[in-house]
């Protein structure tokens, strides 16, 4: 599916919820149903740096396409998280460089990208570009 | 509940006094504000930002070094705050009271000018494990050029140091002990006199962290004993980046300045320069004047109401919001110690920090969750962070309810 298909849906399903309690529902709901990390995955060197709660996140690359996966051990941040990895899991890298999660704002989630929430969304989303620009070295590499 | 006026025991209208911060009139995702971060930082009121205001908009002049009046007055009213420090401390003398940006600058000070020249390779210096970062990271940076050693006193179950390992840590090496007043991440209250009187015995000396003890409670340097003793304006009414570090005299005397520059010297030439006395030579450059005069304005509002009515205020809605957090079932206090000063701790089980501070500032209820920057203390109750409450004398019973009735909803909402 097209990124921009992608921030529309995220968007529409949100516009279905209520106030904020149940958007806040959902996003925790979310981050119930992520796939978690195995213990030997969270460790320090998958740690996002920056953040209050703790977060980790791998990364793969499956034919030309960036794999994340995360975790974290607070609720609502998890379900931040599982958002992120819906929405930049299974892009080219060039596609995670030039696209920003505009649907954070337009879901009423615009406070958690405020630096100095410090609950890592921020960081994990820096965190995931600079997974995109190293993979994407890799494969002009390969190419040249 | 009857909360038209609240004139407890202490014979103080505190519903009038909440008047005076205009903040707690605002409202929070829709909610009236629950101020309980003040361990963090206090509130302003009205009477110091008037008082920094009228002081830049009429009163603003370099201090120190003008013969004209304007700055003569300016000295005067930052000067001032030295002599209301002093009298709000008990220290012997203003040239005791040396102005620093904060607790943190005030502790690389003493690190610096008194740690550095104190220790030899080998010596040991002493901290508790409930130390802020702040003080602990200038005395490992000490303690790295100095070659010295550090120790740390360990934390029991309930929140207080172990008195027994603290004496026999007091080796004869030991030659600083920097221990804090009041724990910013458990609420205990150390029994610093005590303390300072062995270390004493030991012959080393003692720097005490008091930034979360001098705006709760009524201190006295000179019945503590203590060498140096530092604390921050802006936890006590007053403005940011202003602090304060007590020294004695003869350690003053002696130490040299921190950081160069204008107001500390006493002659220039490129070849030496002689430094001005205590405390000027530790105040290099043009120091926050605004600032200074913003904190002896909150002295004086403090004054107005006495610290041993703030203590007992404080001490009342800790005790309050004690009982009952202790019955939300799943609530973990963090440190239980029996002497406590307006913080406590907790976690709720199955539910993260920083979860139930996100759907407590929904509700209007502002606390703070982390690490506290005292990450040993962390890692003592095997925790990675905690929810913090602060109190102070403007909170209320009204905001203790809310944070129940917060801490119940977080609960339901994880449920």
């Amino acid at each position: 599916m097209d990124i921009q298909k992608k921030q529309d849906r995220i968007v529409r399903e949100f516009k279905l919820l209520g106030d904020w309690q149940e958007r806040y529902k959902y996003i925790i709901k979310l981050g119930d149903k992520l796939e978690p990390l195995t213990e030997d995955e969270k460790i320090d060197e998958n740690l996002v740096r920056g953040c209050q709660s703790q977060v980790w996140l791998t990364s793969d690359l499956d034919d030309g396409k960036v794999k994340f996966r995360a975790d974290s051990d607070a609720a609502i941040t998890k379900g931040l998280v599982a958002l992120m990895i819906r929405f930049y899991s299974g892009e080219e890298p060039d596609t995670i460089l030039e696209t920003e999660p505009e649907f954070l704002d337009r879901i009423g989630m615009k406070e958690h990208l405020s630096p100095t929430r410090s609950n890592g969304l921020v960081s994990m989303i820096k965190q995931m570009k600079i997974y995109a620009m190293a993979y994407k070295t890799k494969l002009q590499q390969l190419k040249g | 509940m009857d909360r038209t006026v609240e004139k407890i025991s202490t014979g103080v209208d505190f519903d009038r006094i909440r008047a005076d911060f205009p903040v707690l009139k605002r409202k929070i995702n829709g909610r009236p504000l629950v101020y309980l971060d003040n361990a963090a930082s206090g509130q302003m009121p009205t009477f110091v930002a008037d008082r920094i205001d009228r002081y830049h908009r009429h009163e603003h002049s370099n201090v120190h070094r003008g013969i004209h009046s304007l700055s003569q007055q300016a000295t005067e009213a930052y000067e001032s705050a030295r002599e209301k420090t002093r009298q709000l401390i008990n220290a012997s003398e203003n040239e005791e009271i040396i102005f620093t940006t904060g607790t943190t600058d005030s502790i690389n000070l003493v690190a610096n000018s008194f740690g550095l020249s104190l220790l030899k390779k080998g010596d040991r210096i002493l901290l508790s494990q409930m130390e802020h970062h702040s003080n602990i990271v200038p005395w490992q940076m000490i303690a790295d050029k100095a070659g010295a050693e550090i120790d740390v006193i360990p934390l029991l179950d309930d929140g207080r140091l172990d008195m027994e390992a603290y004496e026999e840590l007091l080796g004869e090496r030991t030659k600083i002990v920097s221990v804090v007043h009041v724990s910013n991440a458990l609420g205990t209250v150390n029994p610093v006199e005590k303390m300072t009187a062995l270390a004493r015995q030991a012959g080393a000396a003692v720097v005490i962290d008091g930034a979360q003890a001098v705006p709760h409670q009524p201190v006295d340097v000179q019945q503590i004993d203590c060498d140096f003793y530092a604390f921050s304006a802006h936890k006590m009414c007053g403005p940011t980046g202003f602090g304060i570090l007590f020294g004695r005299k003869e350690h003053l005397e002696k130490m040299g300045p921190y950081r160069g520059g204008g107001n500390i010297i006493d002659k220039v030439t490129f070849e030496k320069t002689t430094y001005n006395v205590a405390p000027f030579k530790f105040e290099a450059g043009t120091p926050p004047i605004a600032a200074g005069i913003g904190f002896a304005a909150a002295i004086d509002y403090l004054n107005s109401i006495g610290m041993k009515r703030i203590a007992d205020r404080e001490q009342e809605l800790v005790d309050l919001a004690l009982e009952k957090l202790r019955k939300i079932e799943g609530l973990r206090l963090i440190g239980d110690p029996p002497e406590r000063a307006s913080v406590i701790s907790f976690v709720l089980e199955g539910i993260h920090p920083h979860d139930t501070g996100t759907i407590l500032d929904k509700h209007g209820v502002a606390i703070r969750t982390g690490h506290h920057c005292a990450q040993p203390v962390m890692e003592r109750y095997g925790v990675t962070a905690t929810a913090r409450a602060s109190f102070s004398f403007y909170n209320n019973e009204e905001d203790v309810n809310r944070l129940i009735e917060g801490v119940k909803q977080v609960k339901d909402f994880f449920k």
